[in-house]
C-alpha cells in the first residue's frame, strides 16, 4: 500500500513537474507589403508567449516570400528547420515533392477539423489542400482589386463612385480617361496592370474572367493555350496596342501605386494587400472594385499560408499548430487585416466587432471579400516555380510583342507539359 | 636549409589554405561532382546521370540567352568601366578648387549598397513620373520604358553596373598616374610634346599594368554583380536581361534544381577561371620593368 | 610643363565637373525623396516642404543601430583575420620557395574568381555542420583567405629589395621576425588599400550574409535594407532612400575625410 501510494505520488510528481519545460519553436514569416506587417507579427508572437509561458516562439524575419522560401528550403536542408513557415500558398507541391511539411491533420481533432479547417473561405483552401490533407493555413491572403481615381473620373464626365462593371466598360471608361499633351506625349492612361515580375497572377484572373481554367485540381495538367486563356492574353495586350489606354511594355509592379498617386494611371490593379498603402498615400478620393472580367466576375487569390515543417518533435509541432490556431482566430485575424491589408481568410473573422467597426468607416475594404465567390485558385503545380516562371516568360514576349498571344501560349504549353509529364 | 624553407612556407600557407579549401575549393569540387548526379527529391536519392545536366544545358534557349546576354554585357560593361575610370582620374588628378568633391562624386556609388541603389535607379527607368522620363518630356521626347522592354532592359541594367565600378577603378588609376615620373614630363616638355601625344606615348604605356589589373577585376564584377538584376528586373521581359549567375541562383534557389545549377555553375567558373587566369599570364608578363 | 592650352584645361575641368554632375545624380535624388515627404518622390518642387519624417520612419522599421553594430563588428573582424592569414601566406609566396609553388599560388588565384556566394548551399551545409549558423562569424569565415590580398600583398612583398632581407639576416633575424620587422611595415600601404577594398566589399555584401543570418543580433545593414526591397508592394522611395543614406553615411564621411590617404595607400601599395 505504502510502496503504491510513494509511486503514484512520484509518477504524479514527476507528471507534474514535466511541463516546466518550455517548448521553443521558431516561426519564418515575410514582409511583402508596406504598412506594420513586421511589427504585427512581433506584437502577435508576444501577446501569445504572454498567454502561455510555457512557449517561447522565436518570429524571424526572412525577407520577402522568395527569401522565405529558400531560407526555409535551405534550412531544412541543411538539418535545423523551423517549425512554422508562412509561404507562398502556391509552394504547397512544392513542400510536399520534397517532402519538407505535415499535413495539419495529425495534430487537430475532428471537431477541430470541421470547425476551425472548414471554417475557412473554400477559396483559399483550393491551395491548402491535396488529397484530402490540409497542407497549409491560410494567414495573409490576397486578392488583387482595381483602384480608381474618383477625381480623374469626375474630370473625364463619368460617375466618381461607379467603376467598371466589365472589361468592355473598363476599355470604354479608359479611352475617355487617356489623357495626351500638347505634344501628343500621354499624361495619364487610362489603367495600369502591372506585369513585371509575376504578370502571370494579374493575367490569371483576366482567364477567369474569361471563364477559363489554368490547371487542373492535382497540380499535373496546366491549359495554358486554351481559346479562353489565349483570349485573356490577346485582351491585355489590345489595352496598350490598339485599345491605347495603357502604356506599351512591362510595366512595374512596384512603381504602380506610385503611378496612380501621380495620377499617371486613373485604375489600377494591384492587391488587396495595398489597401493601407493607398489609402495613407493617395491625394484624392479613390473606390475600389473587382476586377472588371471578360464575361464574368473572376480574380486569383494569393499571398501566403502557415506552413508545419518536418523535422521537429510532435511536442513541438503540437504547440506550433495551437499559435496557428490562435492566430487565425477572429481577435487576432482582425488586428492582422486591418494593420496589413490582407483579406480575413475567415467568414467569423468579418463578423467580429473589431471588423464591423473597421468596415463601417473603410468600405473599400470588403470589397476583397465579395469578391471571394468569384475566386479561383492560384496557379500552382509541380514544379511550380519553374512553370510559373515559364509562363511568365511567355506572357513577357507577348506584351512586349515579341510574339503573338497565340505562339506564346502554345510553346508555353508545350514547356510546361515536358516538366509536368513526370507527375503522371 | 632548402628542406626547412619548404617546411616554413607550408606552415606559413596552412591557415589561409584551411579557409581556402574549406570554403572555395571543397565546395567547388563538390559542385562538379554534383553536376553528374541528378537533383534529390524527398526521398529519391541522386542518380548518377553522367552528362545529362550539360546536354539538358545545350538544349537549353534560357543557357544560351543567359550565355549570350553575359558576353554582351561583359563586352559592354567592362570597356566603358576601364575609359570612364580612366577618364575620372585624369579630371581629379590636377589641384583645383573642389576637386575632393568631385573625387567624392565619383566614388559614390562604391559606398552605397547596390540593393539599395537599384530602387533609385527603378525610379529614374520608371516610365512618366521617372526622372528620365520627366527630362525626356521635357525637351518633347516620347515615354519610354527601359527596364520595361526586351530591347532596352539589358543596356539599362549595365549602365547601373558601369556607375557603380568606374568610380571605384578610378583609384587605381589615381595612383597609377601619379608614379608616372616627373622627369618624364619634363623631358616631354623640352621637346615640345603636345598633351594628346604624351598621354599616348608614354601615359597609356605606363599604367597598362594597372589597365590589366582594372580589367580583370571589371571581368569578374561583370560574372558577379547581379544584385540589381534581382530588383529591376529579375532577369526579363523574357530573359532579355538573364545574366549566368542569375540563372544560376534562379535554378538553384527558385526552382531548386540543384543539379542543374551545378552543372550551371561548373560552366560559370570555367569561364572566368579561363579569363582570369589568361589575363593575369597576360600582366604579368607585361609588368616587369625593372 | 608640358604644352597645354588654356582651351584645354577648360575643356578638361568642363567635361569634369560635366561626369561628376552625371555621377551624383543618384546620391542628389537619394537625398532629395529622404527629406521630402513621400508626396515629392517624383516632383522636384523647390518649395516643397523638409521633413525628417522619413529616417524616424526607417529607423522605427529596423533595428538599425544593431544592424550597424554587426556590420562594424563584421568588416573589422574579416579584415584583421585577413590581413593575418595572407600576409603569411603572401609573404611565402613572394620570398620561399618550395614545391607546388606554382600550383598552390594557382589555387590562391581561383578563389579570385569562385566566390563563395556560388557555392551558397555547400557553404551553408558547411556552417551548420560546424554549427554557426546564425553568426556573424559565419559571415565572415568564407572570406577569411582572400585571393585577392595574398595577391595584393605578394607583389608588393616583391618589390622589396632583397637587400633588406640580407640585411636582417646578418642581424640574426628569424623568419618571423624578418616579416615582422621588415615586409609588414613596408607592406602597410598595400594593406591600407586591400583594407578599403574588404571594408567596402563586406559593408555591402548581401547575398550570402542573406542565407546565413536569421536573427536581428546577426543580421548586417544590408540585409535589414532588403526589408524595404520587396517590391509586392509599392516602393516607397521616401524611406528607403532615409535608411540608404543612414546606412552609408559612415563610408561616405569617411571617404570625404580620408581621401588622400586611401590615393596615397594606393600609390604606395605599388599596384602597377
Amino acid at each position: 500500500m505504502n510502496l503504491r501510494a510513494a509511486l503514484f505520488a512520484s509518477i504524479a510528481f514527476v507528471g507534474l513537474a514535466a511541463p516546466a519545460q518550455a517548448i521553443d519553436l521558431e516561426f519564418y514569416f515575410p514582409v511583402a507589403v508596406g504598412g506594420k506587417p513586421a511589427e504585427t507579427v512581433q506584437a502577435l508572437t508576444d501577446a501569445y508567449m504572454a498567454a502561455n509561458p510555457d512557449v517561447k516562439i522565436n518570429a524571424i524575419y526572412t525577407g520577402s516570400y522568395a527569401d522565405t522560401t529558400t531560407k526555409a528550403i535551405t534550412a531544412a536542408r541543411g538539418g535545423n528547420p523551423p517549425q512554422l513557415v508562412i509561404s507562398l500558398s502556391t509552394d504547397m507541391y512544392k513542400f510536399i515533392d520534397e517532402e519538407l511539411v505535415e499535413s495539419f491533420d495529425r495534430f487537430v481533432t475532428d471537431a477541430e477539423k470541421a470547425e476551425w479547417i472548414g471554417g475557412f473561405y473554400p477559396s483559399f483552401m483550393l491551395n491548402s489542400q491535396y488529397e484530402g490533407e490540409t497542407w497549409g493555413i491560410p494567414f495573409q491572403r490576397s486578392t488583387p482589386v482595381l483602384y480608381w481615381n474618383k477625381a480623374a473620373f469626375a474630370d473625364a464626365g463619368l460617375d466618381p463612385e461607379k467603376g467598371p462593371a466589365n472589361w468592355t466598360e473598363m476599355v470604354e471608361m479608359g479611352k475617355k480617361l487617356t489623357k495626351k499633351d500638347a505634344s501628343g506625349n500621354v499624361s495619364q492612361w487610362g489603367v495600369q496592370i502591372p506585369s513585371s515580375g509575376f504578370p502571370s497572377w494579374l493575367w490569371s484572373g483576366i482567364v477567369a474572367g474569361n471563364g477559363g481554367k489554368l490547371q487542373n485540381d492535382t497540380g499535373t495538367e496546366v491549359f495554358f493555350n486554351s481559346p479562353e486563356a489565349i483570349g485573356a492574353l490577346e485582351a491585355l495586350v489590345a489595352l496598350s496596342e490598339t485599345d491605347g489606354v495603357q502604356a506599351p511594355g512591362i510595366l512595374d509592379w512596384g512603381a504602380t501605386p506610385k503611378a496612380f498617386f501621380e495620377g499617371q494611371a486613373a485604375m489600377i490593379w494591384t492587391t488587396t494587400g495595398n489597401l493601407t498603402n493607398v489609402r495613407a498615400n493617395a491625394p484624392f478620393e479613390f473606390g475600389v472594385g473587382m476586377l472588371p472580367g471578360l464575361k464574368q466576375p473572376g480574380a486569383p487569390t494569393g499571398g501566403g499560408n502557415f506552413y508545419l515543417m518536418k523535422g521537429s518533435s510532435d511536442e513541438e509541432l503540437k504547440a506550433a499548430v495551437d499559435f496557428v490556431k490562435w492566430a487565425t482566430a477572429p481577435e487576432q485575424a482582425a488586428e492582422w487585416t486591418i494593420a496589413t491589408g490582407y483579406v480575413a481568410p475567415r467568414p467569423d473573422v468579418w463578423e467580429s466587432d473589431k471588423m464591423k467597426a473597421y468596415t463601417a468607416d473603410f468600405p473599400q475594404a470588403l470589397v476583397a471579400r465579395d469578391q471571394l465567390e468569384y475566386a479561383v485558385a492560384e496557379l500552382s503545380t509541380f514544379e511550380g516555380p519553374r512553370v510559373t516562371q515559364l509562363l511568365n516568360s511567355a506572357l513577357e514576349s507577348a506584351i512586349t510583342l515579341q510574339k503573338s498571344p497565340k505562339e506564346a501560349l502554345d510553346a508555353a504549353q508545350a514547356e510546361a507539359e515536358a516538366i509536368l509529364a513526370a507527375y503522371h | 636549409m632548402p628542406r626547412r624553407q619548404w617546411i616554413h612556407a607550408w606552415l606559413l600557407l596552412l591557415p589561409a589554405f584551411v579557409f581556402l579549401i574549406a570554403f572555395t575549393h571543397y565546395p567547388a569540387v563538390q559542385t562538379l561532382i554534383d553536376s553528374f548526379w541528378s537533383t534529390p527529391k524527398g526521398r529519391r536519392p541522386a542518380a548518377f546521370v553522367g552528362a545529362g545536366n550539360y546536354t539538358r544545358m545545350m538544349a537549353d534557349p534560357i543557357f544560351a540567352k543567359a550565355m549570350w546576354n553575359s558576353a554582351v554585357y561583359a563586352a559592354l560593361t567592362i570597356p566603358t568601366s576601364i575609359v570612364l575610370s580612366l577618364a575620372m582620374a585624369l579630371f581629379v588628378q590636377a589641384r583645383f578648387a573642389g576637386v575632393a568633391l568631385m573625387r567624392m562624386a565619383f566614388f559614390t556609388p562604391t559606398v552605397l549598397p547596390l540593393i539599395a541603389v537599384a530602387n533609385i535607379w527603378l525610379f529614374f527607368y520608371a516610365p512618366g513620373f521617372g526622372l528620365i522620363d520627366q527630362v525626356r518630356m521635357f525637351f518633347g521626347l516620347g515615354s519610354a520604358n527601359y527596364v520595361g522592354q526586351p530591347a532596352t532592359a539589358l543596356y539599362a541594367v549595365a549602365a547601373v553596373t558601369v556607375w557603380k565600378e568606374a568610380g571605384f577603378f578610378m583609384i587605381f588609376y589615381l595612383a597609377a598616374l601619379q608614379t608616372i615620373p616627373l622627369s618624364l614630363k619634363e623631358a616631354a616638355a623640352i621637346e615640345g610634346c603636345s598633351r594628346l601625344t604624351f598621354f599616348r606615348r608614354v601615359t597609356l604605356p605606363l599604367i597598362m599594368p594597372t589597365t590589366l589589373f582594372v580589367s580583370v577585376n571589371a571581368t569578374i564584377n561583370a560574372f558577379r554583380l547581379v544584385d540589381h538584376v534581382f530588383v529591376m528586373t529579375r532577369g526579363g521581359p523574357d530573359n532579355a536581361s538573364m545574366l549566368m549567375l542569375y540563372y544560376i541562383f534562379e535554378n538553384g534557389f527558385r526552382f531548386w534544381d540543384t543539379a542543374y545549377a551545378a552543372a550551371l555553375t561548373v560552366v560559370l567558373v570555367a569561364i572566368l577561371t579561363l579569363v582570369g587566369i589568361g589575363q593575369f599570364f597576360a600582366a604579368d608578363r607585361k609588368v616587369h620593368y625593372r | 610643363m608640358i604644352r597645354e592650352s588654356a582651351l584645354d584645361k577648360m575643356l578638361m575641368r568642363t567635361a569634369g565637373w560635366m561626369l561628376a554632375a552625371l555621377w551624383i545624380v543618384p546620391l542628389l535624388y537619394a537625398l532629395w525623396s529622404a527629406f521630402h515627404p513621400a508626396a515629392f518622390e517624383a516632383r522636384f518642387d523647390i518649395t516643397a516642404p523638409l521633413t525628417l519624417e522619413n529616417f524616424v520612419t526607417a529607423w522605427g522599421k529596423a533595428p538599425f543601430a544593431r544592424y550597424f553594430l554587426n556590420t562594424i563588428f563584421l568588416v573589422t573582424l574579416v579584415l584583421s583575420v585577413q590581413l593575418v592569414l595572407c600576409t603569411l601566406a603572401a609573404f611565402a609566396f613572394a620570398r620561399l620557395e618550395f614545391p607546388g609553388k606554382s600550383l598552390l599560388f594557382g589555387l590562391v588565384l581561383v578563389q579570385l574568381l569562385i566566390m563563395p556566394d556560388i557555392l551558397l548551399v555547400e557553404n551553408y551545409r558547411t556552417m551548420f555542420r560546424l554549427g554557426l549558423v546564425d553568426t556573424i562569424l559565419a559571415i565572415g569565415l568564407p572570406y577569411f583567405a582572400s585571393g585577392f590580398a595574398i595577391f595584393l600583398l605578394r607583389q608588393t612583398f616583391r618589390t622589396i629589395p632583397k637587400e633588406l632581407d640580407e640585411a636582417a639576416r646578418v642581424e640574426g633575424c628569424s623568419l618571423l621576425g624578418l616579416l615582422w620587422r621588415v615586409y609588414v611595415p613596408l607592406g602597410k600601404p598595400a594593406m591600407l588599400a586591400f583594407g578599403l577594398v574588404s571594408v567596402s566589399h563586406h559593408w555591402n555584401n548581401f547575398l550570402w550574409p542573406l542565407v546565413i543570418t536569421n536573427s536581428v543580433e546577426t543580421r548586417p545593414l544590408t540585409v535589414g535594407l532588403s526589408i524595404f526591397a520587396t517590391t509586392d508592394s509599392g516602393i516607397e522611395w521616401a524611406v528607403i532612400n532615409a535608411a540608404t543614406l543612414m546606412t552609408s553615411a559612415p563610408l561616405l564621411l569617411g571617404f570625404l575625410l580620408f581621401q588622400r590617404q586611401f590615393v596615397q595607400s594606393f600609390l604606395r601599395a605599388g599596384i602597377k
